[in-house]
C-alpha cells in the first residue's frame, strides 16, 4: 500500500511535482505559496530532486525563465499567488500563444488594496482569457492528484497548452491533511519523459519563436488555440481514466456531480468550500430539500456541455462566486448564465467569501433557502446579490 | 464522529506543530484529520491559535472552528485573554500547562486539567532560543483526555518527526504529560 | 457625510492591545550607568521608550523584550532579564 503522509496543500504540490521530474524550476516566493517552492528548493539542495532550480528577481522573470526552458524541451514548474500572478500575467500570454506545456500550481489569494492574503479567486479568474487550461481543486489530495495530471494534458500533442492549477489560499495551502501518494515508478509510467516536438529551440536546427503576425495570419493562431482547448476537454477525461489506473481515484472530468441527478437546486461553485457545500446539500436533504452540487474543476476549458446537462429542468441554480467583476457580475455567474441564457432556468447568483471571510454549510443553506422562499412565491428572475457583506455607509 | 480541538499559545512556540502532529497521530489511528493554522500575528511572542479537526470519515469542510471540543493552553499567561474559552461547548475541556489551580470563569459542566508541561521541558533540557519547549508535552496531555489516540501514536509520530536524542526527549516529555495531568476544580 | 470608501488607517496607540504581553525577555534600566544619550530611544522600533525633560522611561505595556536598546546602549546600562 501506498504511504498516506499527513501534508499541507502547499507541500501536496512539492510532492507531486517532485514526481513529475520537472527539469527547471524557477520561482518567486509570495505568501501563501512559499512553502511550495521552498519544500521544491530542499529536494534539490538534497540531491532528491535532479532539477535546475532558478531563483529570479519576480514573477514575471519566473515565467519567463522557464518558457525559455520549456520551449528547449524541458518539463518545468513555478507557482505564485495574487500580486505575483498579477504581475506575471504578461508572460503568462505568451506561455499559452507559445504552446508551451508548462504546469503552474497558484494558491489563490485576494488582491490588494487593502492588503489581505487569504482565499479569493479574483485573481486565478483574472487569468482566465490568456489561452491557460484552469483548475481549482477541492482537497490536498486533489491537488496532488492535478499536478501530476496537469503534465499529461499539457504535453498531450492535442493540447499542448500550459496549465494553471488552483489550490485556496489556507483553507487548502496551510491546512495539512491526509494525502495517499503515489510510488515514482508508477508516476513514471503514467508520465514519461516530455516528448520533442518540431518546434523545440534546438541549436542544431534553429528556429525563431515570437516572430511577428501580420493581421493575415494572427486570427489563425487565436483560432488554434480555441480548437486545441475544445480538444483538451476530452484530454482531461482519458487523462483521468489513465490516472485512475494507477491511483483508484477519479473526480469526474471537467466536473465533479455530487447528489445532482434527483436534484431541484444546484449549487455551483469551485475550490476548497464545494466541500462545505456538499456538507451542506446533505443536511438539507434531511430536512426534505433535494440539494445537488455541481463542482466547477475545470473554468477553461469551460465544461459547457456538462454545465447544460446537469442544469436543465431544474428548479433553480445557485452560483457561489469567490470573486467579482466589478460593474458586472461573478464570474462563474456570468458563465453559467452564459449557458444557460438559452434555457428558462432560474440562474442565481451569490458573492461570498471575499477575502478568505468564511463561509460555512449554514451560510450554504442560507442561501438555498433563501432561493427556494423566493420560489414558491413564484419568483423565479435570475439575478445576483452579495451574501453576508456587513452595512457600509 | 468530529472532534475540534484549539490549540493557545505564542508565535514561537510550537502551536501549528502540535496541531499538525496531533493530525498526524489521528491518521495513525486509522482516523482522518486536518491541522488549521491561522494567520494573524506571525510574531514571536504574540498569542497564536491553530486547530485540529478529526473525524472517523473523511473530512471535507474547510470552513473554520467555532465550537471546539477541547481548548489546549501552552501558555498560562494567555489565559487573561477574554477570548481565550470562546464558544468552547458546554461539555468542552480545557488543557492547561501550568502547576496552580485555576480559578476560571467557566461553566460547571466544562473540565479543565493542567499539567506542568514548562517543568517537564526543563527537566529534559527541552529549550530552545531561551524558550522550554512545551508543544510534545502538551500532545501527551491532550491524547490522556481526548481518548480516542493512544500516547504510542504521539510518541511514533513524534519520533519520526525528530530523529534521534530530540525525539526520544520529545516523546518522552509527551509521556510524561500524558501521566501526569491532573483534573483541577 | 465624509464616506470611508478607502483602506486607510491613522496613529493609534494599541491598536492590538497591550504587545508588552507578547514578551519573553525584559529590559531593565541601570540609572547609575545610563547618560541619557537617547541611543535606546532612536533605536527602539516600537516607540516603548519614552523620553521626559531629562530622563528616560521604558513603556513596559508595548515594549516586546527585543533587547535591541541593550544592543545600542554604549554604557551597557540596559540590563535583559527573563520576564517572570
Amino acid at each position: 500500500m501506498e504511504r498516506v503522509a499527513v501534508l499541507s496543500g502547499n507541500h501536496a504540490v512539492a510532492h507531486a511535482v517532485k514526481l513529475c521530474r520537472p527539469h527547471v524550476i524557477a520561482a518567486y516566493p509570495i505568501t501563501p505559496q512559499t512553502q511550495i517552492v521552498e519544500k521544491l528548493a530542499e529536494f534539490v539542495e538534497r540531491g532528491e530532486l535532479k532539477a535546475k532550480y532558478i531563483r529570479v528577481e519576480s514573477e514575471h522573470s519566473a515565467m519567463a525563465a522557464i518558457i525559455g526552458a520549456s520551449a528547449a524541451g524541458a518539463r518545468v514548474f513555478t507557482a505564485t499567488s495574487s500580486q505575483g500572478l498579477l504581475y506575471m500575467h504578461e508572460a503568462i500570454w505568451s506561455a499559452a500563444g507559445a504552446r508551451l506545456p508548462i504546469v503552474m500550481a497558484v494558491v489563490t489569494r485576494a488582491i490588494f488594496p487593502p492588503w489581505n492574503i487569504w482565499t479569493d479567486h479574483s485573481d486565478i479568474l483574472a487569468q482566465r482569457d490568456t489561452g491557460w487550461i484552469i483548475a481549482m481543486a477541492e482537497s490536498n489530495q486533489e491537488v496532488f492528484d492535478m499536478i501530476i495530471q496537469a503534465y499529461r494534458i499539457a504535453e498531450d500533442e492535442r493540447v499542448l497548452l500550459p496549465v494553471m492549477i488552483g489550490l485556496d489560499a489556507f483553507s487548502l495551502s496551510h491546512t495539512a491533511a491526509p494525502v495517499s501518494l503515489l510510488d515514482q515508478d508508477k508516476v513514471d509510467k503514467f508520465l514519461p519523459p516530455r516528448r520533442a516536438f518540431s518546434f523545440l529551440l534546438d541549436i542544431e536546427n534553429p528556429i525563431t519563436m515570437g516572430n511577428v503576425a501580420f493581421p493575415d495570419h494572427y486570427m489563425e493562431f487565436r483560432y488554434l488555440i480555441q480548437k486545441a482547448m475544445e480538444r483538451a476537454k476530452q484530454v482531461i477525461r482519458e487523462v483521468e481514466e489513465e490516472f485512475y489506473e494507477i491511483s483508484s481515484r477519479k473526480y469526474g472530468g471537467l466536473v465533479e456531480e455530487y447528489r445532482c441527478n434527483d436534484a431541484d437546486v444546484i449549487l455551483v461553485l469551485m475550490g476548497a468550500w464545494s466541500g462545505d457545500a456538499k456538507e451542506c446539500a446533505d443536511k438539507l436533504r434531511e430536512e426534505g430539500l433535494r440539494v445537488g452540487v455541481l463542482r466547477i474543476r475545470f473554468i477553461r476549458p469551460l465544461p459547457i456541455e456538462e454545465i447544460k446537462r446537469v442544469s436543465l429542468g431544474r428548479k433553480a441554480v445557485i452560483v457561489v462566486d469567490r470573486d467579482i467583476s466589478f460593474g458586472g457580475t461573478g464570474i462563474l455567474f456570468t458563465e453559467v448564465s452564459s449557458i444557460l441564457q438559452q434555457n428558462s432556468v432560474t440562474v442565481r447568483g451569490f458573492i461570498a467569501g471575499l477575502g478568505g471571510r468564511d463561509v460555512t454549510a449554514k451560510d450554504f443553506a442560507q442561501m438555498v433557502k433563501q432561493v427556494y422562499t423566493d420560489l414558491e412565491v413564484g419568483e423565479r428572475r435570475s439575478r445576483v446579490e452579495w451574501y453576508g457583506v456587513k452595512e457600509v455607509i | 464522529m468530529i472532534y475540534e480541538i484549539r490549540f493557545h499559545g505564542r508565535g514561537g512556540q510550537g502551536v501549528v506543530t502540535a496541531a499538525t502532529l496531533l493530525a498526524e497521530a489521528a491518521v495513525f489511528e486509522g482516523l482522518w484529520s486536518q491541522a488549521i493554522p491561522f494567520f494573524g500575528a506571525e510574531r514571536r511572542g504574540a498569542p497564536v491559535v491553530a486547530f485540529t479537526r478529526i473525524s472517523n470519515k473523511p473530512i471535507r469542510i474547510y470552513s473554520q472552528i467555532y465550537n471546539p471540543d477541547a481548548i489546549v493552553v501552552l501558555d498560562e499567561k494567555l489565559l487573561q485573554l477574554r477570548s481565550i474559552l470562546q464558544g468552547l461547548k458546554s461539555n468542552g475541556i480545557i488543557v492547561v500547562n501550568s502547576s496552580e489551580k485555576l480559578k476560571f470563569p467557566k461553566i460547571p459542566s466544562q473540565r479543565i486539567f493542567t499539567v506542568n508541561a514548562t517543568s517537564i521541558a526543563l527537566k529534559l533540557g527541552l529549550v530552545v532560543a531561551g524558550w522550554p519547549v512545551v508543544n510534545t508535552a502538551m500532545l501527551g496531555a491532550i491524547a490522556r483526555v481526548l481518548n480516542i489516540i493512544s500516547i504510542e501514536s504521539i510518541e511514533e509520530c513524534i519520533r519520526r518527526k525528530w530523529r534521534g536524542e530530540m525525539g526520544e526527549k520529545n516523546s518522552l516529555a509527551a509521556r510524561l504529560a500524558y501521566e501526569n495531568i491532573r483534573e483541577r476544580d | 457625510m465624509r464616506e470611508k470608501i478607502v483602506p486607510i488607517s491613522t496613529p493609534a496607540k494599541g491598536a492590538v492591545g497591550k504587545t508588552g504581553f507578547w514578551r519573553t525577555f525584559k529590559p531593565i534600566i541601570d540609572r547609575e550607568k545610563c547618560i541619557k544619550c537617547l541611543l535606546c530611544w532612536l533605536y527602539c522600533p516600537e516607540g516603548a521608550i519614552l523620553r521626559t525633560d531629562d530622563d528616560i522611561t521604558i513603556d513596559y505595556d508595548y515594549c516586546k523584550g527585543c533587547g535591541i536598546c541593550a544592543n545600542e546602549c554604549p554604557r551597557k546600562a540596559i540590563e535583559i532579564v527573563l520576564e517572570r
